[in-house]
């Protein structure tokens, strides 16, 4: 049941998050706007605030919102329980997968499904579906069977999150580095199965990412800069390469902690 | 956690296992006070009066479905056959032996292979009650037999389980007692050489259950598996205080005990002793007590002790750890649409399943995942 057109709206997002000497602010003032079937990258150095803007889409109780808006296709998704933004269609691949012991893979993808789907799928075209799904990334059939990102190596946990977002089928998905921590033979399998689901149009992709090497398996129509919790730069492809070549100096003068009024004056 | 390498010594922690009297005669037991390290955590005013063996006037009914070849008898009180593996070591034991009548004995015979568990229910028709049960499992015979406790009663027993030489005996005893019960149990395995024993012990019911597990080993080569799981309620006290006692060498015990507590003055409580004796040589052994405490107001007490008088072991090590739910799996579960109380359903689950799916008694595990299920339904958020 896909709205003609899946709009993720970002307006002016400020996030603080909760430490020890009290609330921090990490994004101040984050504008971003993704369609279904486009693909936007968002790099950044360590610290520029990538992964709590995904938390934050995803609704993270760590992060607090303190000012401005994220709908999908005009709906307050800050107004929705995590649970009710996952059914509302967006998904979020964790760039650290938790384990959840003594609950299988094929328990949990079917009680994802059922969620999502608002019905329980049907058990024989389920398990074609698993198991098709599972092939494109792959992986063994035994994996069903596993924990939940129990024992999982770093290839198999990215693997699980792609795989998920395969048979979730949603709207929006933001990939939180989903390629740290890969071997170059994991890349590409990661990387084909998120291609498999761009190639079906239907959903928008956010990719998060400190690196440029996914890069050259999925090609973004947008490149987004992070930095010091803004976007402080935005092109096409050809920003990513210049990235590849200058890293991230430029946005991030004086140090690793960049002050807003200087990133902000590189855009 | 605590592992000892085997360099010859003990580690200073450990603590000496305690060595209680052991006697059939009530009297040669003091009555406890409270204090004594066994009693420390139990409510004694709860007991019903068992500490002073007052007359049973009421009943257990016992019945046994056993598949062919398999012996049920019923012992005088008098029979050598009583005593055999379970001296008593405390008040309520003692005085289970002694006001039993006899005692219900189910044989196994040897080198028999059971495709069939024996079952036997324990149904409490209210008031005081004293039970005594005997389990022998032939040499090289293989076995599963289910204590399955209901209904209602106060309840002392004593269970005797001899698992012969070369065999193997899976050995689950249910504690689905109607809310008012009270039972106190001795549970005394002995495990012949080269044999096996896998028990699981659920307790889910009874106002108190307050159970001893203990484990001998009658000669080398011998394996025991103590697995447990505990869901305590609101009010509810439930005790399972183990002792493994390692004598003869080349010895294996694993003791994995799970809990999950819920509601105000929820207490459980979990004492796991493993001594290993100076000829105990080649021990392997390693005991694990996990509680999930799922709302404000429940207790749970963990105690593992280990006392080592040889360093000549495999391995020696315990793990006790007592925590919340775990807030980023919940995330991870509700970021792919699963509601919250199913996610917290999931998780518990997952927790028990470790233990719970290894009863190789299919609709025995149903049976105790529905009944977790159904306190979970009623979980706060």
């Amino acid at each position: 049941m896909t709205t003609a057109v899946s709009t993720l709206e970002i307006r002016n997002l400020h996030v603080s998050v909760e430490t020890e000497e009290g609330p921090r602010q990490i994004l101040r003032g984050v504008d971003l706007t993704v369609r279904k079937g486009e693909t936007h990258a968002i790099m950044g150095p360590n610290g520029s605030g990538k992964s709590t803007l995904s938390y934050s889409i995803a609704g993270h109780p760590k992060y607090t919102v303190t000012e401005g808006s994220i709908t999908l296709d005009g709906e307050d998704v800050l107004a929705m329980s995590v649970d009710a933004r996952a059914r509302a269609g967006i998904f979020l691949a964790m760039q650290y997968p938790v384990e959840i012991p003594g609950v299988s893979v094929s328990n949990f993808l079917r009680s994802s499904a059922t969620a999502v789907r608002g019905e329980a799928p049907k058990l024989r075209t389920w398990v074609k579906e698993v198991k098709a799904a599972m092939a494109g990334l792959e992986m063994d059939p035994a994996f069903a069977e596993r924990g939940v990102n129990e024992g999982f190596s770093g290839g198999e946990k990215k693997r699980h999150e792609i795989l998920q977002m395969a048979l979730l089928k949603p709207k929006i998905a933001v990939l939180d580095e989903t390629d740290s921590g890969l071997d170059v033979d994991a890349l590409r399998i990661v990387s084909a199965g998120i291609e498999a689901v761009r190639a079906q149009g239907e959903t928008g992709i956010l990719l998060i990412t400190h690196y440029t090497r996914i890069l050259r398996y999925i090609k973004p129509e947008f490149v987004h800069v992070m930095a010091g919790g803004r976007i402080v730069d935005e092109g096409g492809p050809e920003l990513a390469a210049v990235l590849e070549d200058s890293g991230y100096d430029r946005y991030v003068k004086g140090g690793a902690a960049a002050a807003p009024a200087e990133a902000g004056a590189v855009s | 956690m605590a592992v000892i390498d085997a360099t010859g010594r003990p580690p200073a922690a450990s603590g000496a296992v305690p060595r209680p009297v052991r006697s059939r005669d009530p009297l040669d037991h003091e009555v406890p006070t409270g204090r004594e390290e066994a009693w420390r955590f139990t409510p004694l005013r709860r007991l019903r009066g068992l500490l002073t063996g007052p007359d049973a006037d009421g009943k257990v009914s016992v019945t046994v479905d056993a598949p062919v070849g398999v012996a049920v008898e019923q012992l005088d009180a008098g029979d050598a056959r009583i005593g055999r593996v379970l001296v008593p070591a405390d008040r309520v034991a003692a005085f289970a032996m002694a006001r039993s009548g006899g005692a219900t004995a189910v044989t196994v015979p040897a080198e028999a292979s059971l495709t069939e568990p024996v079952t036997v229910r324990l149904h409490g028709e209210g008031g005081v009650a004293y039970g005594h049960l005997i389990v022998e499992v032939g040499p090289f015979a293989s076995a599963t037999v289910v204590l399955d406790h209901t209904g209602s009663a106060t309840y002392a027993s004593d269970v005797e389980v001899h698992v012969g030489h070369g065999a193997s005996l899976t050995f689950v005893t249910l504690q689905d007692w109607d809310a008012d019960a009270v039972h106190l149990g001795a549970h005394a395995y002995s495990v012949g050489r080269d044999a096996t024993l896998r028990s699981f012990t659920v307790t889910l019911g009874g106002e108190l259950v307050r159970l001893n597990p203990t484990v001998d080993y009658r000669g080398p080569g011998g394996d025991a598996e103590l697995n447990g799981v505990f869901f305590t309620d609101a009010g509810q006290h439930q005790e399972h205080r183990l002792l493994v006692t390692h004598e003869p060498r080349s010895c294996r015990s694993r003791v994995t005990y799970k809990g999950a507590l819920r509601g105000q003055s929820a207490h459980a409580v979990w004492i796991g002793d493993v001594l290993i004796g100076a000829e105990a040589v080649d021990t392997d052994t390693y005991e694990l007590n996990r509680n999930l405490v799922l709302t404000d107001g429940a207790r749970a007490d963990s105690v593992p002790n280990l006392e080592i008088l040889t360093g000549e072991v495999v391995g020696a090590g315990h793990a006790s750890a007592t925590g919340r739910f775990d807030d980023e799996a919940l995330f991870y579960l509700q970021s792919r649409g699963i509601p919250p109380e199913e996610a917290r359903r999931l998780v518990v689950h997952g927790f028990f399943a470790e233990v719970i799916d290894r009863i190789d008694v299919p609709e025995l595990r149903e049976r105790i995942m529905t009944s977790v299920s159904a306190r979970l339904g009623e979980l706060p958020a």
